[in-house]
């Protein structure tokens, strides 16, 4: 194809001329350079979506069968592209493609196949049918590689019919292939066609896995992907087989492409489900992390991919990173998506050991420039405050310095930490509380406003002016965010209990303001509540109010044994960015389950919904890969859409927010006042308590939920916006 | 897998734009346009919107963009993404927006060739180019039958890399071994990281179907040899006394190590042994990691002191800690200098130093430093005063430099040997070479 300075044809063009210049040059243009030029330009058109091109489409067919490959290559792109708009025209390409499936030149019989096979009108899938059967088995095997992908794009066109045909057969027959390219992409387009069908299931046995790892080291890079992938399908009975095969797939940890190397991590993790002796699990484990911290050499966007990995791994399997923490120490010019994931596994891996290094680190974080960045640095030396008790003391020193910066951002966060601090540590670093009050007026986000008031509230009796402080607040309440107002009347009600006297000018205000002037439910719900609790016994309300409170951790980002196993199926793929179970962000994904098996060493978790998995027992999975006897593995449909692979649904995931407060289902006051009265009546004191101290002042959104443990969560503002989800918000769906 | 490749310049013009699936419409190129292009808040390079993920990654002035549906193999797509531009600045030479717009026919036939329904195909360019050429002059040899054979055969072989037929007057291999060295030091002085991430490339001009055997001074690799006669011992079973005469023999741990696709995985894995079929010309060998014994090439001493809000003075101490008879060359030290410097005056030992007001730093610059030497930056900034009093963020010093026949990790190459059936003899060279990586001083 000829090079070079062809940016001057990237213009839009017209059509008529275009066309003329097409039909140009005539006998005398024995090269056809006059077309080649002209078709150039309209290959830009329509990179450029110029849509006006599909009227040359019949002059474009007309050069399809030119003897030159450059112009055939140029029309088949054009085909692709417009075939859609005009069906009834591109018909007139079809004897050609046909024609050329039967050429004597295997990479025109690739091309061709190649290039049918994306033509999305009925009349090219159905004309592919035979010819593709035919291809199959051709006896070069660049096209029987071609033909084997072709099987997947028709499935995709109509899955029926090739459902109904022996297609996916024959392509199952084609693992016997004697050429490891095409056996890699046999794989991939029964992998492919499994993904998009819920009727198929895809079993591979031993015999077969083994025979697969064997050709790795004989296919390119991409082919021992795809074979990876494949092995996923493959569901140990034995736990020596499973051994063997992780050992065996150890190698390719050394690849230097890192496809292989995640997909070998996500292979070996799973068959490590399958591995009963806990020693050889703990060799594999250890070869598990050296390719995982050589990945952070390799570019940025693979750097974040391997460290969003490494905190998936590191909740499965923590003997897999027992590196130096220092390996995950920031560059400056790390981008910063990659800083913030590494900020995510420092904190992880911080011990009582590192703590000193992983503090000074933190600290010189917090001087940067990046807003986000320092933020979170700073949380994350809160954080490491509540995780590790021994080293609260000097968490603390640090936040305190940061705040002496006056940097109003570091300020706000270092006000927010420091209160759940106090919330962690009750009775024993009050007495920084003057320290932190000194900056009440650089606070102006509504977090940290309800931190602080919440310290004002908590120690109303040890803070000097308390009164005054609340009352400034006070003020300004119908201006304040929800998140502010529920935290001053909580404050309030505190300060009136610790101080009936100041107090009872303000109190009756404040719960008139909260019951009769607000549209919020919350905080109306909460309103009576507190009003009819120090109105009926004020000596309950004392218990209740400034009773002792659940602890909280810092914990909570672990995710939840049924997403964690999930996405460790999944290691390497775009979920393990977002963390999250996969069907929250890719609905139309087929779930990956453990599959059953005496092997498997982890008994199943419940989900709660009762549904568990079929048991599907080995011996029909050897009589499926039997029965159609094709050699390595088997793809087999069934008509009925039920299939024994069906995963559970995902459990719905309730947060302490959800389970605790009630649902409002009213409108109006009146019956929000019936409602809570009606609520309150039938509820015992117990409940309430836990009602109320787990209310939102703790920061973490948590109303009595059925467990006592609360937990700090930093991402409480950033809500899950799906729009945004790959954006700025991929670094904040979990962790710090 | 993969439903489009989409390539955009910087001010979001779609220069490429190929479906491999029906659900790459054309109206996600403006998706992404909007989104991502001229969305200056965008921090990830992963977008997901609904159904549809973006990957992209930058190079030159050109954002390449993968688009996929449902939960890809995101490891592959960047590594696709990559290769894409490796292939691209092998045809072209650069890959920016001038080579694409220069060559956008010739991206699509690649494009059409190395993917197929989104799956990544055969990469290699030596393969590629046997029949995807800038010339239009090979595209007609392929067009025979027995010539199009054998180009299948190489695209789906076992060696893909390779071509059979390659013949070479003189024989001769090079082998450079690249380290780049990173440092995180403290203000006080402690290094808080060192290490070394080093890659080894080879240039093989060698005739037919050579094997090659490779040997470091690899604690591993020593240990196997040493152990045994090749009767497939595992190296890692270390004894003391055997520790210390390694030490002696200058072995270095490597933490791990990466491979071109054409060594033999397996082979290693048992027994330790680098061995492999070269494509022809250039290729990254191996890639590898070292974290103990590092050998740091400068040791900086900086004294900064900022004198009220008026200005701040600098004494940049640098001292070469390897031999005398090496040299490194292009050492540039980046000193950084608050955002609100008004000027600055310089004086340097060696070299000569600049203040770059756009990039906030002093910039020294020492051509050839010597082996031993230290030489000194003493340098002052005034600033000006600001309203708003914000701290300096004081960032760290930054050097890059490059030092010949010299690694930071102590690695050695002891041998390199080459196995062909016509018992060629062939030339093979050695060359080491130390650079920056991430060498950060904190003050």
């Amino acid at each position: 194809m000829s090079s070079g300075g062809d940016a001057k044809l990237f213009a839009r063009g017209k059509v008529a001329e275009l066309r003329q210049e097409l039909n140009s040059g005539g006998k005398k243009d024995k090269n056809y350079s006059a077309k080649k030029i002209a078709l150039k330009k309209i290959v830009a058109n329509m990179t450029m979506s110029n849509n006006d091109m599909v009227a040359l489409f019949p002059d474009v067919i007309d050069c399809m069968n030119l003897p030159s490959l450059e112009i055939k290559k140029m029309c088949f792109l054009f085909l692709v592209n417009y075939s859609r708009m005009k069906p009834e025209v591109a018909l007139k390409a079809l004897p050609i493609l046909v024609d050329d499936m039967a050429d004597n030149n295997p990479l025109v019989r690739a091309l061709a196949l190649r290039t049918i096979s994306y033509v999305h009108v009925r009349e090219f899938v159905e004309a592919t049918f035979q010819p593709l059967k035919r291809l199959m088995q051709d006896n070069d095997p660049y096209v029987r590689k071609t033909a084997a992908f072709c099987v997947a794009k028709l499935y995709e066109h109509d899955k029926k019919t090739v459902e109904n045909s022996d297609l996916i057969d024959r392509l199952n027959k084609m693992l016997k292939d004697e050429n490891p390219t095409v056996v890699s992409s046999v794989l991939a387009s029964l992998v492919d066609i499994w993904g998009r069908s819920e009727s198929i299931s895809l079993t591979i046995d031993y015999v077969s896995a083994s025979k697969l790892v064997s050709i790795l080291p004989d296919c390119s890079e991409w082919g021992q992907s795809y074979i990876l992938e494949a092995l996923m399908s493959y569901v140990p009975q034995d736990t020596a087989e499973a051994l063997l095969l992780a050992e065996r797939v150890a190698p390719r940890l050394s690849h230097s492409n890192s496809a292989v190397v995640l997909t070998s991590c996500r292979v070996i993790l799973y068959l490590m489900n399958y591995i009963a002796e806990e020693k050889h699990i703990t060799s594999l484990c250890r070869k598990l992390s050296p390719p995982l911290v050589t990945l952070l050499s390799k570019p940025p966007e693979v750097q974040y991919l391997a460290l969003r990995n490494a905190i998936l791994i590191l909740q499965k399997r923590p003997e897999v990173l027992r590196n130096d923490i220092r390996v995950f120490f920031c560059n400056y010019n790390d981008p910063i998506y990659v800083k913030v994931t590494k900020l995510e596994l420092m904190f992880m891996l911080t011990t009582k050991e590192n703590i000193s290094v992983v503090l000074a680190e933190l600290r010189e974080y917090a001087t940067e420039i990046d807003v986000h960045f320092v933020r979170k640095a700073v949380r994350a030396i809160g954080k490491l405050a509540i995780k590790i008790e021994s080293a609260a003391k000097q968490c603390i020193d640090t936040l305190l310095e940061l705040v002496d910066a006056k940097i109003p951002y570091i300020v706000q966060e270092a006000t927010v930490v420091i209160r759940n601090i106090f919330r962690k540590y009750p009775n024993q670093y009050e007495g920084i509380i003057s320290h932190v009050i000194r900056n009440i007026d650089d606070l102006d986000e509504p977090e940290a406003k309800a931190a602080i008031i919440w310290i004002i509230g908590q120690y109303a009796d040890r803070i000097e002016n308390s009164d005054g402080l609340l009352q400034d607040y006070l003020a300004t309440f119908h201006d304040e965010t929800i998140e502010v107002q529920l935290a001053l009347l909580t404050a309030t009600v505190k300060f009136f209990i610790q101080r009936p006297t100041k107090g009872q000018q303000i109190v009756p205000q404040v719960l008139k303001w909260c019951t009769e002037e607000t549209d919020d439910p919350d905080l109306r719900d909460r309103g009576y509540m507190y009003w009819r609790l120090l109105s009926t016994d004020p000596a309950t309300a004392k218990q209740v109010v400034m009773g002792q409170k659940p602890p909280i951790t810092a914990e909570s980002e672990k995710l939840d044994p049924h997403t964690l196993e999930e996405l460790c199926l999944n290691v390497g793929t775009l979920a393990t960015v977002y963390l999250k179970p996969i069907h929250q962000v890719f609905r139309a994904a087929r779930p990956r389950r453990l599959q059953p098996s005496p092997a498997l060493q982890r008994p199943r978790i419940e989900d709660g919904t009762g549904i568990m998995l079929e048991y599907n027992p080995p011996s029909a999975n050897m009589a499926s890969a039997s029965t159609s006897n094709s050699g390595l593995a088997t793809i087999t449909t069934t008509g009925n859409p039920i299939s024994p692979v069906n995963a559970p649904p995902p459990p719905s995931f309730l947060g302490p927010t959800q389970t605790g407060s009630f649902a409002p289902g009213t409108n109006t006051s009146a019956d929000a006042v019936n409602a809570a009265d009606s609520y309150f009546n039938n509820i015992g004191s117990q409940q309430m308590a836990s009602l109320d101290l787990g209310g939102r002042d703790d920061g973490a959104g948590g109303g009595g939920a059925p467990q006592s443990q609360f937990v700090v969560t930093q991402n409480q503002q950033q809500v899950y916006q799906p729009q945004f989800a790959g954006g700025a918000a991929t670094g904040e769906l979990l962790l710090l | 897998m993969l439903s489009g490749i989409l390539i955009f310049n910087q001010k979001g013009e779609n220069l490429i734009f190929r479906a491999f699936r029906s659900d790459c419409r054309p109206r996600l190129a403006d998706i992404f346009r909007i989104q991502v292009i001229s969305n200056p808040q965008v921090r990830s390079p992963i977008l997901t919107l609904g159904s549809t993920t973006f990957s992209h990654v930058k190079h030159e002035n050109i954002y390449l963009v993968a688009v996929t549906k449902s939960n890809a193999n995101a490891a592959l797509v960047f590594e696709f993404l990559y290769r894409l531009i490796m292939l691209g600045k092998s045809y072209f030479g650069k890959f920016d927006e001038e080579a694409v717009k220069n060559n956008f026919v010739l991206i699509y036939e690649l494009l059409d060739e190395i993917l197929d329904f989104g799956y990544p195909q055969n990469t290699e360019t030596d393969t590629l180019k046997m029949y995807i050429t800038t010339e239009g002059v090979k595209s007609a040899i392929a067009n025979s039958p027995t010539d199009s054979s054998r180009i299948t055969q190489q695209a789906t072989g076992a060696q893909s890399w390779r071509r059979s037929d390659i013949k070479y007057r003189k024989n001769e291999a090079f082998v450079d071994v690249i380290e780049d060295v990173n440092l995180l030091m403290s203000a006080t002085g402690t290094v808080l990281r060192a290490d070394v991430n080093g890659q080894i490339v080879m240039r093989a001009y060698l005739t037919g179907t050579p094997e090659c055997k490779f040997g470091l001074n690899d604690r591993l690799l020593l240990d196997n040899s040493d152990a045994s006669g090749g009767n497939g011992m595992r190296g890692g079973g270390t004894s003391g006394a055997s520790k210390t005469t390694r030490a002696a023999a200058g072995s270095v741990t490597l933490e791990d190590c990466q491979f071109h696709q054409c060594v033999k995985l397996g082979r290693f894995d048992a027994d330790r042994i680098i061995s492999f079929v070269p494509p022809d010309g250039e290729f990254e060998l191996m890639r590898y990691r070292a974290t103990e014994n590092v050998n740091l090439p400068f040791k900086v001493h900086p004294i900064v002191r900022e004198i009220g809000t008026t200005k701040v003075e600098y004494s940049i101490a640098i001292k070469a800690n390897y031999g005398s008879k090496l040299f490194a060359s292009n050492v540039i030290v980046r000193i950084p200098t608050p955002l609100n410097t008004a000027k600055t005056t310089e004086r340097a030992s060696q070299g000569r130093a600049k203040y770059e007001p756009e990039h906030n730093n002093i910039v020294w610059k020492i051509p050839r430093f010597s082996g031993q030497s230290e030489y000194v930056l003493n340098a002052e900034a005034t600033l000006t005063s600001m309203t708003h009093q914000k701290a300096w963020s004081r960032p760290p010093i930054n050097l890059s430099f490059s030092i010949l026949m010299f690694t930071s990790s102590g690695l050695l190459v002891r041998y390199l040997k080459v196995f062909e059936k016509n018992n060629y003899s062939s030339v093979k060279w050695v060359r080491y070479m130390t650079r920056a990586g991430s060498y950060e001083i904190r003050f």
